[in-house]
């Protein structure tokens, strides 16, 4: 679940810094200097060991914003030249989207249970009865796992009567569905890129906030700063994320430099209507089910772990691609930008080649800040045309089925949600994919993140306001 | 008694730092509290650039005091305070 906290704040706030260099008179200069502005000498050292160490890390999550992998960095080259990098780059590719900042990450230790001192030896040993396993010795007259034998069950932790035996985690490693995440041999957290799917859960939940996407907002500036036909494409699960409503917000991005701003909500219209057509078809041919297809870290399940539900996978696009259909029409020669609340839709946008960047919402955010732009106080400025109450509904866990079912006439939809791709949730895909049949339901839908995409990991507001901003929108809406 | 006036800052640098977080004391405080405090959702208070310091986002004024960095636990902390000086 994303969280407001300290490490979320101080990510945001570089951000905003690094765009204010950007529109400064001498952006690679300004860029170098950040780290000594936020933590000039004397300062206070709020987290970590030493100033130093501070300023490396900011420095590490700078070249991460300006698009570079902590991976690649050789240590010497200084922030003015990445900065200097970046503006003459012509391409930033959104392929492996994500590095992990070594300075950053504490270097927890893998994900285990663990006998402390405060094992009293007692004569009960519960803990030994406890574990199926026979993991659990006596040594010196205390207990001691035999981690070959532990299955990591926790019924120890239970049966302890002094909460002698704690578990240590990885968060990354604990909430990573897919084991994508882990330490080398020389103890550095690496992401293995055959294996991950985008989720974001590891950058929403390492407490040290040491994993970063590889940004691509200095490509946009570039084109906002340079008045390119620039069109933003925005995300349902935007409404709320700021303040004022969606007709304020698209006046702050046409402020900023966009020259057009579509609602994704549009693509969801078409996939609804494809999407149900489809159900219909394939009821009726013979399937038990259907799953959705509009999660992109869903989509990259598939692919890397979960071919055998293939079949099972609606062939209806996304409303992203939809949407920008749409915009290539109007706009044959613009500069394309979605606007996402999280890192996997980093993936569909690199393998669709009418999409150029993406722009998430903190970064979005950052844009508003450093420019000084006050969405409340803006005017309205309205769509073309206004996207159904139950397209702007689909960043809500539960509402791409409920939009699909209502449209669907010639069969009765049965809907199950699968809220949460961790690793149960995908067990279960598994066993349908194997059985061919989901109980007595026939649409399944897939969101990848809890609550759905309004709780994706770059979101800036909380899921409950988030999903009472959209509820009030969508109410409005026949 | 005297009533203990809140205003959390909704301006767009506030919300996007962590204000958003806090949308949710405009039910909560009133319910805890009652009458003893209110709380006013304000939009930009103007303090993130009077401050010259964005990076203390989210703000917040209790009576006339500012609260930089505001969290629900900050806030929270500050009214208990003054309700107590009070008794």
């Amino acid at each position: 679940m994303k969280t407001d906290n300290q490490a979320v704040r101080l990510k945001k706030e570089i951000l905003v810094r690094l765009v204010k260099s950007f529109f400064s008179e001498d952006f690679e200069k300004n860029v170098h200097y950040i780290p000594y502005d936020m933590r000039p000498k004397g300062a206070n050292v709020p987290f970590r060991c030493c100033i130093y160490k501070e300023r490396a890390i900011i420095k590490d999550r700078l070249i991460a914003d300006l698009g570079f992998a902590i991976e690649e960095d050789d240590e010497r080259s200084l922030l003015s030249e990445y900065a200097h990098k970046a503006l003459s780059r012509t391409n930033n590719s959104s392929k492996n989207p994500l590095t992990v900042l070594d300075t950053a990450c504490k270097g927890c230790t893998h994900s285990k249970i663990l006998v402390t001192e405060l094992c009293q030896g007692c004569l009960a040993r519960s803990c030994q009865s406890a574990c199926k396993f026979e993991a659990i010795q006596i040594i010196n007259g205390k207990s001691v796992i035999d981690s070959t034998k532990c299955k990591n069950c926790k019924m120890c932790i239970s049966a302890c009567p002094y909460n002698a035996i704690v578990k240590v985690s990885a968060p990354c490693e604990d909430f990573c569905p897919v084991d994508a995440i882990g330490k080398d041999e020389k103890g550095v957290t690496k992401i293995d890129f055959e294996k991950c799917i985008l989720c974001g859960k590891c950058i929403a939940v390492c407490p040290f906030a040491a994993v970063h996407e590889k940004s691509q907002i200095i490509d946009i500036l570039k084109h906002l700063k340079k008045e390119s036909k620039i069109i933003a494409m925005i995300a349902p699960s935007i409404v709320g994320q700021f303040p004022g409503n969606i007709y304020q917000l698209k006046s702050a991005m046409l402020q900023i430099g966009f020259s057009d701003v579509f609602e994704v909500a549009m693509g969801a219209d078409v996939t609804i209507k494809k999407e149900a057509a489809e159900l219909e078809a394939k009821i009726k041919s013979g399937k038990k089910f259907m799953t959705t297809s509009c999660c992109a870290a869903y989509n990259e399940l598939i692919e890397k772990h979960l071919p055998e539900i293939k079949p099972f996978v609606s062939e209806t696009k996304t409303p992203l691609f939809y949407t920008t259909e749409i915009v290539k029409e109007q706009y044959p020669d613009s500069i394309k930008v979605f606007i996402s609340p999280c890192v996997a839709k980093r993936n569909e946008i690199g393998k669709n080649k009418d999409i150029d960047y993406l722009l998430n919402f903190e970064e979005l955010g950052a844009i508003f800040i450093a420019k000084n732009i006050e969405i409340e106080k803006l005017k309205e400025s309205f769509f073309d045309k206004e996207s159904s109450g139950n397209a702007r509904n689909f960043p809500v866990s539960g509402k791409v089925a409920a939009a699909v079912s209502k449209e669907t006439k010639n069969i009765d939809a049965k809907a199950f949600i699968l809220n949460n791709l961790n690793k149960p949730n995908i067990s279960l895909l598994k066993t349908y994919a194997k059985s061919g049949k989901c109980n007595d339901y026939n649409l399944i839908e897939v969101m990848c993140c809890e609550g759905g995409c309004i709780n994706g990991n770059s979101t800036i507001a909380p899921y409950k306001t988030a999903l009472k901003e959209i509820n009030k929108l969508t109410n409005n809406d026949k | 008694m005297k009533k203990i006036t809140v205003k959390i800052c909704f301006g767009t640098t506030c919300f996007v730092m962590g204000s958003a977080y806090l949308q949710d004391m405009l039910e909560t405080i009133p319910v805890k509290y009652g009458s003893k405090v209110e709380l006013i959702p304000a939009k930009c208070l103007g303090l993130c650039s009077k401050n010259g310091e964005y990076s203390k986002a989210p703000y917040a004024l209790i009576n006339e005091d500012i609260i930089a960095e505001a969290t629900a636990e900050k806030i929270i902390k500050e009214i208990e305070e003054r309700l107590q000086n009070e008794n």
